[in-house]
């Protein structure tokens, strides 16, 4: 049966299906049993499963990553849990040098699974070191599989999918989809990792985009069609390995494109995709692709200057209107955003 | 050394001989060979420090675990890791330990328990540290040891694990093979002169020892009483082992005209050979015989050139061998 759920429930129903079904499974994280349970994803785990498999931890990143692989080296499967993307930055050595290469090193003899969660920040004043992305680091590195559902339903599958991959996947979470609903089926169903999804279908202007953007997206979609503009809007799902097939067929048909990423643009994954379509498509683009990203400068942690730091569907909608060659003027773009921009929706108050 | 008077017996002491020279000829042998440029891969010697790898893992069956470092050939060697796939790794082979992948830094011998060796500082101690709470957490009995370096307690990660692995009574040893220098850099530029490496263990709350690395005999009961420790549920345990590298810090030679340690220095670890004075101790005890001695060191000549020969002369791996094994199905 399928019911509207949080993606933050789905994502507790996802590793509590995966724990239940396999003892390897375990999950560690600063935080993980503690009142608000990593925004909601990790309550009444503990409970459930115990404290030996619901673990907190000391403050120590580099060493509890190294712990995790460690761990999987005799035969475990382990879920660990960074409340943001930039406390991952102190794993890097254990992520980047060891989890990655593991399986190569060792010539395929010796494999380390693991699931690595990364909450990205946005808004609400999360500042320099709470609201940084860095997919295109991650995704850089052969050996790590890179996942970022947008849905609840992808949400779902996609950790039950990458709990079960036999490789270190890092699996992004954006906070501002934490508390979006979406049907999610009951039990156990995997979204196989490296396949996009098509948002949208249309002819006009291919938008490429993952994560939260896949809402501003839409939503600067829907205002389009106003002006005769049709997108398709494709979530991308998976960064490594990538589904170029449904980024090529796309771009063949309507011969725009347009990337969005959640991130800066200098050496941005947007950056990778418009290499690979000018590479194997470039015949096929009527206009140059175009990239939206973060300005080159940290997330500053004031509304009013976060306000012109991170993209909009409002700068979607002028990027599309200048690559159709349409004139718009910014009176003519609504704020297609509900109250204050620096929250998801009212129900957010706070504090991170 | 006082061979005659502890509790070893003879032939415990002569396999601690046997083990030694083995690994001090193998790598004496890679040396050798080494300027031919056909071992195209960093190589670091353990010349001079091959009793703490002899004495710890002489207490180690298959299924004790051991993760290592960057100068991992002794601790491969002592654990019982096949000779003929390491020199073939350090010749880039198919038949190599890591099929030509990962040359020298990264040995592995899993059917005897060395995990992994991975030359990052200080990177090997949390992974032994997760084995060894996978090990609790599934409630087996076998031991995870660890080595690493002077220079790898420098490192954040160190304390981090040591914190940890105190914290959840982990079964592991914690080997800090102190040689006094990270590359060409002296203990003295590094770390507090008052400052012991072995009391930092004994800050975390884990038992800590130190000992005459050169002395295998030392080595071997303090490793003892190490697992008792563990055996008793007091783990971790933590040793420091003081000792020298002979020869210079990745490479086939002496580096004393570097001029970044004294002669003197040298020479004094010279005279505190692992080998020589245990050798010597058990001869002059009547506990090993010259013709013992020969037998043994032309069985082990016999077998280094048969595995240089094994290396030599295994395939290189194909080119198909570039994109496989990146990601496990």
């Amino acid at each position: 049966m399928t019911r509207e759920l949080h993606l933050y429930e789905a994502i507790r129903e996802a590793i509590d299906i995966c724990m239940e079904d396999d003892p390897s499974v375990y999950i560690l994280g600063l935080g993980v049993p503690d009142p608000k349970g990593i925004f909601g994803t990790t309550l009444g785990l503990q409970e459930k499963f115990g404290a030996d498999r619901v673990m907190d931890i000391p403050c120590a990143e580099n060493t509890m990553t190294g712990v995790a692989l460690g761990s999987s080296l005799v035969g475990f499967r382990p879920i660990i849990t960074h409340q943001r993307v930039d406390f991952s930055l102190l794993s890097l050595d254990q992520i980047v040098n060891q989890a990655a290469k593991w399986h190569y090193m060792f010539s395929g003899q010796s494999s380390a699974p693991m699931v690595i969660r990364m909450v990205i920040g946005r808004g609400w004043g999360q500042g320099p070191q709470h609201a940084q992305s860095l997919e295109a680091w991650f995704a850089h590195i052969p050996g790590l599989k890179v996942v970022a559902p947008t849905t609840p339903f992808d949400a779902k599958g996609l950790l039950i999918e990458s709990v079960r991959d036999n490789n270190p996947v890092i699996f992004f979470e954006h906070r501002w989809l934490h508390n979006i609903t979406g049907p999610v089926p009951e039990g156990s169903y995997t979204v196989p990792i490296g396949k996009g999804r098509m948002v949208k279908e249309g002819d006009d202007v291919t938008i490429i985009t993952f994560s939260y953007m896949v809402l501003e997206a839409m939503k600067a979609a829907d205002f389009l069609l106003k002006y005769n503009i049709h997108c398709e809007i494709i979530d991308l799902r998976s960064l490594r390995p990538l589904d170029t097939d449904i980024i090529f067929t796309s771009v063949k048909k309507t011969g725009r494109l347009l990337v969005i990423d959640n991130d800066w643009k200098t050496g941005g994954f947007g950056a990778e995709i418009i290499s690979t379509v000018v590479e194997q498509t470039f015949g096929y683009l009527k206009e140059p692709p175009h990239r939206i990203g973060f300005p080159e400068c940290p997330s500053p942690c004031s509304p009013a200057l976060a306000e012109f730091f991170y993209p909009h569907a409002k700068d979607i909608v002028k990027t599309v209107m200048k690559m159709m060659k349409k004139e718009i003027s910014d009176g003519e773009i609504p704020q297609m955003h509900t109250g204050p921009l620096d929250v998801p929706d009212a129900s957010f108050t706070g504090p991170f | 050394m006082l061979t005659n008077a502890c509790d070893i017996s003879p032939e415990i002491l002569h396999r601690f001989l046997y083990t030694m020279l083995y690994i001090r000829l193998v790598q004496e042998e890679i040396a050798r060979v080494y300027p031919e440029q056909e071992m195209r891969c960093p190589v670091h010697l353990s010349i001079g420090q091959e009793a703490i790898a002899v004495g710890v893992c002489a207490h180690l069956s298959k299924q004790d675990f051991i993760v290592s470092n960057h100068r991992s050939h002794a601790h491969y060697l002592a654990k019982g890791g096949d000779l003929n796939k390491m020199l073939a790794e350090l010749y880039g082979k198919q038949t190599g330990c890591c099929s030509g992948k990962s040359g020298s830094m990264h040995l592995v011998d899993i059917s005897q328990g060395f995990l992994a060796a991975v030359p990052i500082v200080g990177s090997s101690i949390p992974i032994a540290v997760g084995i060894a709470m996978g090990v609790k957490k599934k409630d087996q009995q076998n031991l995870t040891t660890v080595f690493f370096g002077d220079g790898a307690i420098e490192e954040g990660v160190f304390h981090e694990s040591l914190n940890f692995a105190s914290l959840k009574k982990l079964p592991i040893i914690f080997i800090c093979e102190n040689n006094f220098y990270s590359v060409y850099s002296p203990l003295s530029i590094r770390q507090p002169p008052s400052r012991e490496i072995f009391s930092l263990a004994q800050s975390h709350g884990i038992q800590s020892f130190q000992g005459d690395g050169n002395n295998v005999i030392e080595v071997y009961n303090l490793m003892k009483n190490a697992i008792e420790i563990i055996n008793n549920g007091d783990g971790p345990v933590f040793l420091e082992l003081k000792t020298y590298r002979w020869r210079e810090h990745v490479g086939p030679y002496y580096d004393n005209n570097l001029g970044y340690r004294s002669e003197d220095e040298f020479n004094l670890w010279i005279k505190r050979c692992p080998i020589e004075g245990f050798q010597s101790d058990l001869l002059e005890h009547g506990l090993l015989d010259l013709p013992t001695l020969n037998a043994m060191k032309s069985k082990i000549s016999s077998q280094i050139h048969r595995a240089f020969n094994f290396a030599k002369t295994s395939p290189f791996p194909d080119k198909e061998q570039l994109m496989k094994h990146i990601y496990k199905d």
